[in-house]
């Protein structure tokens, strides 16, 4: 099969590949560039687990081929701290533990991101809706709307322990 | 007691690898020269393999090998590795197939898709034999036979009895019997089932795999392979999800360790989520036939029950789930006379074993529904009847077990409490409640393990990092952190101290894993008594350089080594080590622990209590419920990590809720009619209720700093909860789950015919 040329920002960084056309852009993600973060957990673009924000929506990735987004901007998991410091989400689930296995926890913190930043004063039912579709076998979603909550109104704690 | 690290605000200490995306599972790993496998599978529920023709497959490029049960030993393993004929399950089978979706052939290959495509060009000769789907069929005579020779299709049977059953229901003035049919339900891990094997000339196997217990993954390797034990490198680093299905041999294992040893490469197999619904095993669905016999004043006296379980295709942790879900639906109430017999009967389909709680959801789901329908039947309220019966500290389960702790009537109080909070519901609102309890693992070895059930090694090396090597499994329970923190606590230092090295078996000492919800009682003990051991060094030093009077203790907190009578006498931790390193030669300080239960009655060591009240909304025309509330009093002795804890508590709310009104694995002819996300329903972030908990504290004398078990057992009350919710809201009882609003409105109408009789 013929290769098409996919130009591709992942986290602040511009690629250029040669990829098959029917790619998904997790394929390309997780396969080709290697940012393992994002996982897959269906075939049915049910679970969310592979959820990225492309151009700051939250998008399944494996709902879409990486030719649709083409010269567009992807932003993983990997892509949420800078210079080795955390996100303020990131901290926020440390502190309230919500994670439990991690699998589901990359795709839901994009979902969470992209949300938050649309709407970055929601109502506790506004975050559930917001990560709706992003399943987690876990935790119950409860610690995750708790620390989507402290992100919001800013109160979870920094440390680390 | 005040501790430093127990109980307090810790983050969980793998939290950032798996906020940032760093955490490597096997899903991710990617080592050089790795092939692709995939897996064909048998569409017949039950059929001879007369012939299998790879010829073609073969020849596909990229393809780099297939595999049949022919290319195997042939063994047919189980983890009942005591008892030879459990073992019934040969991954590749040789003979013929008994569910859909069996493994009867694999292929490796160059690339995913080309392995796919292969699997369309291996040709395999059926001889399709009629199937059985269903227990109460296969238990009659001239049932196709699952398995050859077993009579009546019976697998497994199990008795439990004490007290005299008899007279004590000619004691009693009330007796009531019910049937319920519990569902099974899908693990649905996030994480699928896989596995990379690398099998290298020097006879070596590594296995990255996502399991519960890499030293049974071994042990079970070791036997399909025959290989020598310690020749095979189990690693699980990150496990995406577990719930009882991943402590088993499963395909991805199996064969990418078959394929592996073929061609000497490396070869990874991921099940797709269709693959790991209709192919793994799944929660053991039930039939239950309950006759209980009470006294007027809610007294219970007897209690008599049958069981027939749908096992599936083969035995897998099928056995143990048949015995716990008979002693479970007797807990946590006292009964003057038990019997329990179960019938675990082979059926064509999906094999049924182990999911969190072990058989007890099931067991307590059909004993807190009779319950209800008991204490109105007698007037008595539902409280009451259920704290006249409870167990109580110091009680013995005749024959069976010895309770030490035990919090349930305190629970019963603050449960009771909280409904009279509530007030008067508005229409269409009920609660219900349910008690429940478990084991904090189990004494059992049906494994035949040499080993301690747990080892500990606690290393401190010169800057007084700990290094910290269990065998227990983190599966994103959180045992490292809880491991790490009875460490910290034990010896006497900062969490940050502690460095935790788990999920290899190369590295750590052997361990029975994540089951039974055993790590915190058994490994917990295990670290505790390692890192005992490592202190018990380090104080010789600070003793001979402190030089108390001979009547004086010294201990270690926060990093101080000082004199328990007089704290402010003492040295630092981080110097303490360093002269006791040079003192030993410029050896580390190592410090051992193990546990292994002894004297502990025929189930465990120690069990957690609690109860659960869930207020629902049932829409009346729909059939629809909604979770409200949900409110448990828990007694898991002392809390180790309470953060940890509560995300037990509210997973374990999600997945039994869902238990209770969502999920449920419908076939048709041995199929499974909803193998995917979409028509496979778990609780979504909208449907969860608002959660609270009440810690009831306890001390375990068994357990270490007097904690015992808090992740498994809260799986068991909440199905019951809701069905008796559903009771308080509208007065009708549904019998078998999952509770679906189609159940719901069949209730409503017969209640309604009923009520106008």
């Amino acid at each position: 099969m013929e290769k098409h040329l996919l130009r591709i920002t992942v986290n602040e960084q511009e690629y250029e590949l040669y990829i098959n056309p029917k790619s998904l852009l997790v394929e390309v993600i997780r396969d080709h560039l290697g940012f393992t973060g994002t996982k897959r957990g269906c075939e049915s673009v049910s679970c969310g687990a592979c959820t990225v924000m492309i151009d700051g929506m939250a998008v399944k990735s494996c709902s879409v081929l990486a030719m649709q987004v083409d010269g567009m901007n992807v932003t993983t998991s990997e892509g949420l701290e800078e210079k080795g410091q955390l996100h303020p989400i990131q901290k926020a689930f440390l502190d309230h533990g919500a994670y439990q296995c991690g699998f589901c926890t990359s795709g839901m913190l994009m979902s969470s991101k992209a949300f938050l930043d649309e709407n970055p004063n929601p109502t506790t039912h506004e975050i559930r809706e917001g990560i709706e579709g992003n399943l987690c076998r876990c935790t119950g979603y409860n610690s995750i709307v708790r620390a989507l909550d402290a992100v919001a109104k800013g109160n979870y704690r920094e440390d680390k322990a | 007691m005040k501790y430093n690290v127990i109980n307090t605000h810790v983050h969980n200490i793998d939290g950032i690898e798996k906020v940032t995306g760093r955490a490597t599972y096997t899903f991710d790993v990617k080592i050089p020269g790795m092939l692709y496998g995939k897996i064909l599978r048998s569409p017949h529920p039950h059929a001879r393999i007369v012939n299998i023709d790879s010829s073609k497959a073969i020849e596909l490029m990229g393809v780099k090998a297939v595999v049949t049960g022919k290319d195997t030993l042939g063994v047919k393993q189980g983890i009942w590795r005591r008892y030879s004929e459990l073992c019934d399950e040969q991954i590749l089978p040789l003979e013929k197939v008994r569910y859909i979706g069996e493994p009867v052939a694999a292929v490796a290959a160059v690339t995913e898709e080309i392995a796919e495509q292969a699997l369309d060009l291996i040709e395999v000769d059926y001889e399709v034999l009629p199937a059985v789907y269903e227990p109460m069929e296969a238990i009659k005579k001239g049932a196709p036979e699952v398995h050859e020779g077993v009579e009546r299709n019976i697998n497994v049977t199990r008795h439990i009895e004490w007290g005299d059953v008899e007279e004590a229901f000619e004691n009693s003035d009330y007796i009531r019997e019910d049937w319920f049919k519990c569902s099974g339900q899908a693990h649905m891990c996030m994480e699928t089932r896989c596995a990379v094997a690398s099998y290298t000339p020097d006879g070596k196997l590594t296995v990255w795999t996502s399991t519960q217990s890499p030293y049974y993954i071994q042990g079970l390797l070791s036997g399909v392979l025959g290989l020598r034990e310690s020749d095979i490198r189990v690693i699980a680093h990150y496990v995406g999800g577990g719930f009882g299905g991943k402590f088993e041999l499963d395909a991805a294992q199996f064969c990418s360790s078959v394929l592996s040893m073929k061609l000497s490469k490396p070869v990874k197999i991921v099940f797709s989520r269709e693959e790991d619904f209709i192919a793994t095993k799944r929660r053991t669905p039930m039939f239950y036939y309950v006759r209980t016999g009470v006294k007027k004043d809610g007294t219970f006296m007897a209690r008599e029950t049958r069981v027939f379980t749908d096992g599936g295709a083969y035995t897998g942790m099928g056995a143990t789930a048949l015995y716990l879900t008979g002693f479970f639906h007797s807990f946590p109430y006292k009964w003057a006379g038990y019997r329990y017999d179960g019938f675990r009967v082979y059926t064509n389909t999906l094999p049924s074993t182990s999911m969190r709680g072990f058989g007890a959801p099931q067991g307590m789901f059909c004993s807190e529904t009779q319950i209800d329908l008991i204490a109105r039947d007698l007037g008595i309220d539902r409280v009451e009847i259920r704290r006249k019966n409870a167990h109580t500290p110091n009680y013995e389960v005749p024959g069976q077990a010895t309770i030490a702790s035990c919090g349930l009537t305190e629970c019963l109080d603050k449960i009771e409490e909280w409904i009279k909070s509530r007030g008067k519901l508005p229409p269409n609102r009920g609660i219900g409640i349910s008690s429940y309890g478990f084991m904090s693992g189990g004494i059992f070895n049906w494994f035949d393990s040499p080993y301690s059930f747990s080892s500990a090694v606690v290393t401190i090396n010169y800057d007084g990092k700990v290094d910290l090597h269990v065998g227990c499994q983190e599966i994103g329970q959180g045992s490292n952190t809880t491991m790490a923190i009875i460490c910290a606590e034990e010896l006497g230092v900062r969490i940050e101290d502690i460095r935790v090295h788990s999920g290899d078996t190369a590295e750590c000492p052997p361990d029975l894993g994540a089951w039974g919800s055993r790590q915190t009682l058994m490994a917990g003990n295990a670290t505790k008594m390692a890192a005992a051991d490592a202190k018990r060094q380090l104080l010789e030093f600070a003793t001979a350089k402190i030089k108390p009077n001979i009547v004086y203790d010294l201990d270690i907190k926060d990093r101080w080594v000082h004199l328990v009578a007089r704290p402010e006498r003492g040295l630092d931790y981080f110097e303490v080590v360093k002269d006791a390193l040079r003192g030993k030669g410029g050896q580390r300080i190592v410090g051992r622990g193990f546990y292994t239960p002894h004297r502990k009655g025929m189930i465990s060591p120690a069990y957690s209590y609690g109860v659960q009240a869930l207020e629902i909304e049932v829409d009346p025309e729909t059939g629809k419920i909604k979770l409200v509330n949900c409110v448990t009093a828990h007694d898991c002795g002392q809390p180790i990590n309470p953060l940890g804890l509560h995300g037990q508590l509210e997973g374990a709310i999600s997945m039994a809720a869902g238990y209770g009104f969502l999920e449920d694995m419908p076939m048709e002819d041995g199929k499974i009619m909803n193998p995917n996300l979409v028509d496979y329903k778990i609780i979504r972030a909208t449907e969860m209720p608002e959660t609270e908990v009440f810690e009831i504290d306890t001390y375990e004398p068994e357990g270490p700093f007097g904690a015992k078990e808090a992740g498994e057992g809260l799986t068991n009350p909440t199905a019951a909860a809701l069905g008796n919710a559903l009771f308080d809201a509208l007065g009708i009882s549904v019998k078998q789950l999952p509770i679906t609003p189609e159940k719901v409105l069949n209730a409503l109408r017969e209640k309604k015919l009923e009520d106008n009789k």
